[in-house]
C-alpha cells in the first residue's frame, strides 16, 4: 500500500514539509484550491506560516468546510505552528478561531516576537529526543481529557495528538529529523510500511 | 550561537513564503492589512511613492509609529533602516522588531559600507539587482533578499530585470563546471563557498522575494512566475482606489500565480491602480543606491 499526503499550499513553508515527505520516499501533492481536494490523499498537512493569512484563503478559496468535514470524518490531520492554531478550538490571546476541530487552548506567539525565536532538543512521544525549531510559535496551555501529550518543552505543552489529529508548536520540516513526519506517516496508514521507513 | 540565531532568522523568512508583505504607515492600515491577507506589514512613516514625491532625507521612522503599528497586528512587523546606518538598526532591534530591511528606499547614511549584520540578533532583508550583489548582503548577515525593482513607482520593469537577471546567473551558476567557479567568485567580488552554495542548491542560500513597482494581481503573478517566493507591495496599496479589495487580489494572486482564470476575476473591478511614473520620467533612482 502507498501512502499519498496533501500538503495545503496557500502560504507558509509547505515546500519544507513535501521534502521531508519525499525523503520518506512519500507522495504529496500540492492544495491550493477547491478542486485539488478532487485528489483522493491519506492525510493532509497544515504547514507553519501566518494562521490569519492560511485562514482568511481557506475561506475565500472555498476550501474551509470541505477541510472541517474531511477532519471529523476522521482523515488524518498534522498541523504545524500556523496548522496548530487553525486545528485550535480556543486561542487565549486572539478572538478568532478557524477550522477549531482539536480540544486545545493554544496562546499565539507565545514566545513573543522574532528574538523569542529559539531552538532546543526535547523528547517527542517515546520516540526520543528530537529536534525543535520554534519561530515565533504558540504553545498549548490546556487540552481535554482525549488529547495526549507528545512533547513538552519548560513545561509547556508543544505537540498533541487527538485521533487523526496531530499538532506541533515546533517545525520538524526545518531540521533534518524524520521522527515527527514518520510518525504522522504512520496515522495516514503506513503502519505496514513500517519496515521501509524505519 | 550566533549561528544559531543566523539560522532562526533565515527560518522566519522561510514562514513567510507565499505571502504578501504590505507598506503601512498607520495603525489603521496595518489592520487592513492584515484583515487582507498580508503576511507581514513594514512600518514606515512615508510609502515610497510620497518620498519620491517629497524629495529631501528620508530616515528610519519614529520608533512610538513603529510600536503603535506593532500593537495593532498580530502579523510580523518590519522597518526600515538607512544602508550603512547601525545604529538606526540597533533602535529597531532595542523596540524587538522581526525584520529590518536595510533599505536603499531611504537615504543612504554610508556610500561605501554596509551594516554588519552579523553583530544583530534581529533579522535583516536587503534589496539586491543581480545575484553578486544579493551574495555580498548575505555574506554581511542578510538573512532574507528581494529584488531591488524601483520603489515607489508602480512600474514593474525593473524589478523582472533585476529577477531575470538574478535567475539567469543561478542558471549560469549551475551548470558550470565545478573549477570554474573560483573565477566566478571572483568575478561576483563573492566568498567561494556562497558561490559553491548556488552551484550545488541552484538557487540562493536565503529566501527571495519580489520587490519594488508590484501594483496589481498581474504584476504579483508575473514576479512568483519569474521566481519570486513572495512580493513586497509598498505604494501600490494604499495609492490605490480600493486598497482593501486590491490588497486581498494580490494576496490570492500570489497564493495561485498559475491559475490565469482565477487571476482574470481577481483582476476585475479593482478600482484606479496607483497613477505610476514610467523608467524613464524617474529622476532619482533608488536601486543604484548601495550596490
Amino acid at each position: 500500500m502507498s501512502v499519498r499526503i496533501a500538503v495545503l499550499a496557500l502560504q507558509g513553508a509547505f515546500i519544507e514539509h513535501e521534502k521531508m515527505l519525499s525523503k520518506l520516499g512519500i507522495a504529496s501533492f500540492e492544495i491550493r484550491q477547491k478542486k485539488d481536494l478532487l485528489h483522493s490523499f491519506d492525510g493532509l498537512i497544515i504547514p507553519g506560516g501566518e494562521s490569519s493569512v492560511q485562514g482568511k484563503l481557506l475561506k475565500e478559496l472555498e476550501l474551509f468546510e470541505p477541510i472541517r468535514k474531511l477532519i471529523t470524518e476522521k482523515v488524518p490531520i498534522f498541523g504545524t505552528c500556523a496548522g496548530l492554531l487553525l486545528l485550535s478550538k480556543q486561542i487565549e490571546n486572539d478572538g478568532r478561531v478557524y477550522l477549531a476541530t482539536m480540544d486545545i487552548t493554544a496562546v499565539r506567539n507565545a514566545y513573543g516576537r522574532q528574538l523569542g525565536s529559539f531552538y532546543t532538543a526535547e523528547s517527542f512521544g517515546t520516540m526520543g529526543k528530537i529536534p525543535m525549531t520554534f519561530i515565533r510559535a504558540p504553545y498549548i496551555k490546556d487540552v481535554s481529557d482525549s488529547v495526549v501529550i507528545l512533547a513538552t518543552v519548560n513545561s509547556k505543552i508543544v505537540a498533541a495528538r487527538q485521533g487523526n489529529q496531530l499538532v506541533t508548536a515546533f517545525h520538524p520540516e526545518l531540521n533534518d529529523d524524520l521522527t515527527v513526519h514518520r510518525y504522522f506517516i504512520k496515522i495516514c496508514g503506513g503502519e505496514q510500511l513500517n519496515r521501509i521507513i524505519d | 550561537m550566533s549561528e544559531n540565531r543566523y539560522e532562526l532568522n533565515k527560518n522566519l523568512a522561510q514562514m513567510l513564503k507565499g505571502g504578501v508583505i504590505m507598506d503601512v504607515t498607520t495603525p489603521e492600515q496595518a489592520r487592513i492589512a492584515e484583515a487582507a491577507g498580508a503576511c507581514a506589514v513594514m512600518a514606515l512613516e512615508r510609502i515610497p511613492a510620497d518620498i519620491r514625491a517629497a524629495g529631501g532625507v528620508s530616515r528610519m521612522s519614529d520608533p512610538k509609529m513603529i510600536k503603535g503599528i506593532q500593537d495593532a497586528v498580530s502579523i510580523p512587523v518590519m522597518a526600515k533602516c538607512r544602508i550603512g546606518h547601525f545604529a538606526e538598526a540597533q533602535i529597531l532591534e532595542a523596540i524587538e522588531i522581526d525584520y529590518i530591511d536595510e533599505s536603499e528606499v531611504l537615504s543612504p547614511a554610508d556610500d561605501k559600507y554596509h551594516i554588519d549584520k552579523t553583530k544583530f540578533k534581529v533579522p535583516f532583508v536587503c534589496g539586491a539587482k543581480d545575484l553578486g550583489e544579493a551574495l555580498r548582503r548575505i555574506n554581511e548577515g542578510a538573512a532574507m533578499i528581494r529584488t531591488k525593482g524601483e520603489p515607489g513607482t508602480g512600474d514593474v520593469v525593473q524589478a523582472v530585470r533585476h529577477m531575470r537577471l538574478m535567475q539567469a546567473e543561478i542558471r549560469r551558476i549551475s551548470s558550470s563546471a565545478e573549477d570554474e567557479l573560483f573565477d566566478i567568485a571572483k568575478g561576483l567580488q563573492v566568498p567561494y563557498d556562497l558561490v559553491q552554495y548556488v552551484h550545488e542548491n541552484k538557487k540562493l542560500p536565503v529566501v527571495n522575494f519580489a520587490a519594488g513597482g508590484v501594483a496589481t494581481p498581474a504584476d504579483a503573478a508575473l514576479m512568483m512566475q519569474l521566481g519570486a517566493e513572495g512580493v513586497f507591495v509598498g505604494s501600490g496599496i494604499f495609492k490605490s482606489g480600493n486598497p482593501e479589495k486590491r490588497a486581498a487580489a494580490i494576496v490570492k494572486a500570489v497564493t495561485n500565480f498559475t491559475d490565469a482564470k482565477l487571476l482574470a476575476e481577481l483582476s476585475e473591478d479593482l478600482g484606479e491602480a496607483m497613477v505610476g511614473i514610467n523608467e524613464h520620467e524617474i529622476e532619482l533612482l533608488m536601486a543604484q543606491r548601495g550596490e
